[in-house]
């Protein structure tokens, strides 16, 4: 009996919470906003998710197998998967199939197993993959099918997006009256754009359930937010004509999206909730900066991407408050 | 309601014999005292194979300032003095005795009556440490400080509270909750005992609310005693933690070490450690039994006992069912900072407040997987440190490093390690960082 005893040091239990139960976490909170694509985009939604989700899945049990000859799969512990619908929500509907799989295989190839896999990652791998495909698609990753035209629909008819119409504006070539009504759409997603960014209120739902289950804290979210519409509020109180209300910088484009999925993601955001506000800030900044000034009319996915780069850096001077009063001398 | 304000976490509080009155333990065969009980110098043995012993005779007196003698628990013939391994898991020169009977020292006073300050008014502050110091008495909440040092604090700070810790933050533990329901008034005495040798006017006893019958009872009995307060605190670990209570209950954060809590003018002692000054002082009672729960969700029947030091765990084990079948770990302590024995054999000492059995399902750690960055060990230090890269600084042996990030401000309460998703070792290579950054400060102070 006396040689059964396990011998290890404390903590003697644990919390019960696992990378699984974090990465599921996440994919159901990203429900609400999935099935608001397939509603809104139909079977090409569905195909272009799971084109994704199944590539990305195989794409990381393929290299951990082959090339890292990694015994352990790792492909249980649901980040793959969270890769894959991640970047099936920054695709337009229409995209060609084999790109979605080129994109999948730089998202988890290149950007996550490189580096040593889940956590050691530099750069968010979907976010990573969405500017691989559009610096190297462009003309597809622009063209977006307008919502609502029938489940079946393969070849949908496609449209601006509210982003593109507030760049004509800022450009002088559309007025804000081409922009008005779709507020309500935003909110419900019946607007273009990429899958998963439509519908604001899927997108808050899946927040609220972050926030419940403490998988995330407020703070990426909120500073983002909250940055965006400071800055759009004053420079559309400066020029109300060109700089559209902050509530369509807020609804529009991936910035909802962003800011609840894909800044918070654990690995690439900064560890302390003071450097979590500097990083939230400094995105919702740059969002701004390129929405604005820049030649692309999304920022969002660039200005996580930089973020992504200074998160070591901002780890290394952001330290947690140390217990302790200073001692006087 | 009051709480520290840094980090912390929420185990399961699993505190099943919560409701078990205090049984007597039956006296052992042979009962074996350990040297080493405290921190500090071991003690030194003063008796020899053969030598008679009685109930609350000293065999082994203290062997420094910081240090505590230690007395029999039992009537007996010392046996031998020998070595045994102990609860720390080290191998410790130990006194073996022989029981026949229980045959107490005369100087005892074992009646019940309470006996207070009033009763007693010619003690001085000097008489109260002094009694502490010859009856061995040490922090008996499992760190087992000799509990004189503290009370005698360096030059130059003037301690201003006296703050009972009777938190009781382990997870399954329940024998100070017992104590404070059944020795509610001698707790509160042996309070205002440790008040007048630091020369304070105020007392705190800081209980965590899961304990609301503890808290009104305390709370009934203070109100005869001027300058006692009763704190009830939010649940939250490791709230036992000297630091953390202070924080939590007068708002005062002790600086960084090798700073003392009476730095910011608190003196704290374990409510068991307060029960145990009122018997040295009030009965004339060396220390040599203490409370001790035994649990574990496989055990037949958790319990609290009244145990004689020196018993051993399998005795205490065996009196509440006998050790389970798919036993997998048995645990000196609470499951958060107890050690895991190398077998029952162990011999209740000082600082030993529960005896946990875990199951083997329990008792298995997780597989461990990539750090994913979740900062959830930076949310729950109390400490305000970051043990992943703590973790990671010792791994890769950056000993430098470790002491910039201020490894040694670490207390070890296992905060991270509990909230890891990713099951990583991080207090066991936080330790390895700790106790190799302070052999380097050691080293350098020395030169």
């Amino acid at each position: 009996m006396a040689n059964k005893l396990t011998i290890s040091l404390s903590p003697h239990v644990h919390g019960g919470d696992s990378v699984k139960k974090n990465m599921y976490g996440v994919c159901i909170a990203l429900v609400p906003a999935l099935l608001c694509s397939f509603y809104f985009f139909g079977i090409s939604a569905i195909a272009v998710t799971a084109v994704s989700v199944a590539s990305c899945v195989f794409f990381e049990w393929a290299i951990n197998k082959y090339m890292l000859k990694n015994p352990r799969p790792t492909i249980t512990d649901g980040s793959a998967i969270l890769t894959g619908i991640l970047l099936a929500f920054n695709l337009p509907s229409n995209f060609p199939l084999w790109m979605v799989v080129v994109g999948a295989l730089f998202a988890i190839g290149v950007v996550k197993m490189t580096f040593g896999g889940l956590g050691c990652n530099l750069f968010n791998p979907a976010l990573a993959g969405r500017a691989f495909l559009l610096i190297s698609f462009p003309v597809q990753m622009t063209t977006w099918p307008t919502p609502g035209q029938g489940f079946l629909t393969l070849d949908a008819t496609t449209g601006a997006t509210p982003l593109a119409t507030m760049k004509l504006i800022a450009k002088g070539e559309a007025s804000m009256s081409d922009l008005s009504n779709s507020l309500t759409d935003m909110l419900i997603g019946n607007t273009g754009g990429c899958l998963g960014e439509v519908c604001a209120i899927a997108i808050l739902l899946g927040l609220i359930y972050l926030l419940v289950k403490k998988i995330i804290t407020w703070h990426i979210p909120v500073s983002i937010l909250v940055t965006v519409a400071v800055f759009s509020g004053l420079m559309h109180l400066a020029n109300p004509t060109t700089y559209v209300a902050p509530q369509y910088e807020l609804l529009s484009g991936g910035l909802l999206l962003g800011a609840v999925f894909m800044a918070t993601d654990y690995v690439t955001s900064p560890m302390t909730h003071k450097g979590q506000l500097i990083y939230g800030v400094a995105i919702g900044l740059l969002t701004m900066v390129i929405r604005t000034w820049g030649a692309y009319p999304e920022g969002m996915s660039f200005a996580i991407l930089i973020m992504n780069a200074f998160t070591p850096l901002i780890n290394n001077y952001c330290k947690p408050k140390r217990f302790g009063e200073v001692v006087k001398k | 309601m009051k709480t520290f304000r840094i980090g912390g976490v929420h185990p399961a509080e699993n505190k099943l014999s919560a409701a078990e009155p205090i049984r007597v333990a039956e006296l052992p065969k042979i009962a074996v005292f350990p040297m080493g009980q405290h921190i500090g110098a071991p003690a030194k043995p003063i008796v020899q194979k053969g030598d008679k012993v009685k109930v609350g005779q000293m065999i082994a007196e203290a062997g420094g300032f910081v240090s505590a003698p230690i007395f029999s628990s039992v009537s007996g013939t010392v046996q031998k003095i020998d070595t045994i391994i102990e609860a720390s898991g080290y191998k410790k020169p130990a006194v073996f005795i022989t029981v026949e009977g229980d045959e107490w020292e005369e100087s005892i006073d074992r009646s019940t009556d309470l006996v207070t300050l009033a009763d007693r008014p010619e003690l001085t502050s000097k008489d109260i440490i002094d009694k502490i110091q010859k009856a061995g008495i040490v922090g008996m909440g499992g760190a087992c400080f000799p509990c004189h040092v503290k009370l005698m604090p360096p030059p130059g700070s003037k301690p201003e509270w006296v703050i009972i810790n009777a938190v009781e933050c382990e997870p399954y533990l329940t024998a100070d909750h017992r104590l404070m329901l059944e020795h509610a008034d001698e707790i509160i005495v042996g309070l205002t005992l440790l008040m007048k040798a630091v020369d304070v006017k105020k007392g705190f006893i800081g209980i965590e609310n899961n304990k609301p019958d503890a808290i009104a009872l305390m709370q009934e009995k203070a109100k005869a005693y001027p300058g006692i307060e009763i704190v009830p605190l939010k649940v939250k670990y490791p709230q036992g933690g000297e630091k953390q209570l202070i924080d939590a209950v007068v708002g005062r954060q002790v600086p960084a070490p090798p700073a003392l809590p009476v730095s910011v003018g608190a003196i704290i002692q374990n409510v068991g450690t307060a029960f145990a000054v009122y018997e040295a002082v009030m009965k004339n009672k060396p220390l040599f039994e203490r409370i001790v729960t035994v649990t574990g969700k496989s055990l037949a029947h958790p319990s609290n006992f009244l145990t004689r030091m020196g018993t051993p765990m399998s005795q205490l084990i065996d009196a509440c069912g006998g050790l389970p079948e798919d036993t997998g770990k048995v645990i000196g302590g609470g499951p958060m900072m107890g050690k895991a024995l190398l077998n029952t054999d162990v011999p209740i000492c000082k600082g030993s407040s529960g005896v946990l059995i875990m199951n083997e399902k329990e008792a298995k750690r997780g597989e461990v997987e990539n750090c994913i960055r979740c900062g959830k060990c930076v949310g729950a230090c109390p400490m305000g440190l970051e043990p992943y890269l703590l973790s990671q600084c010792a791994e890769q042996q950056m000993w430098e490093r470790l002491e910039k990030e201020d490894v040694v401000s670490c207390i070890e309460c296992g905060s991270c390690q509990f909230t890891c998703p990713a099951n990583r070792p991080l207090l066991d290579y936080i330790r390895l960082g700790k106790s190799t950054v302070m052999g380097i400060i050691r080293s350098r102070n020395a030169k």
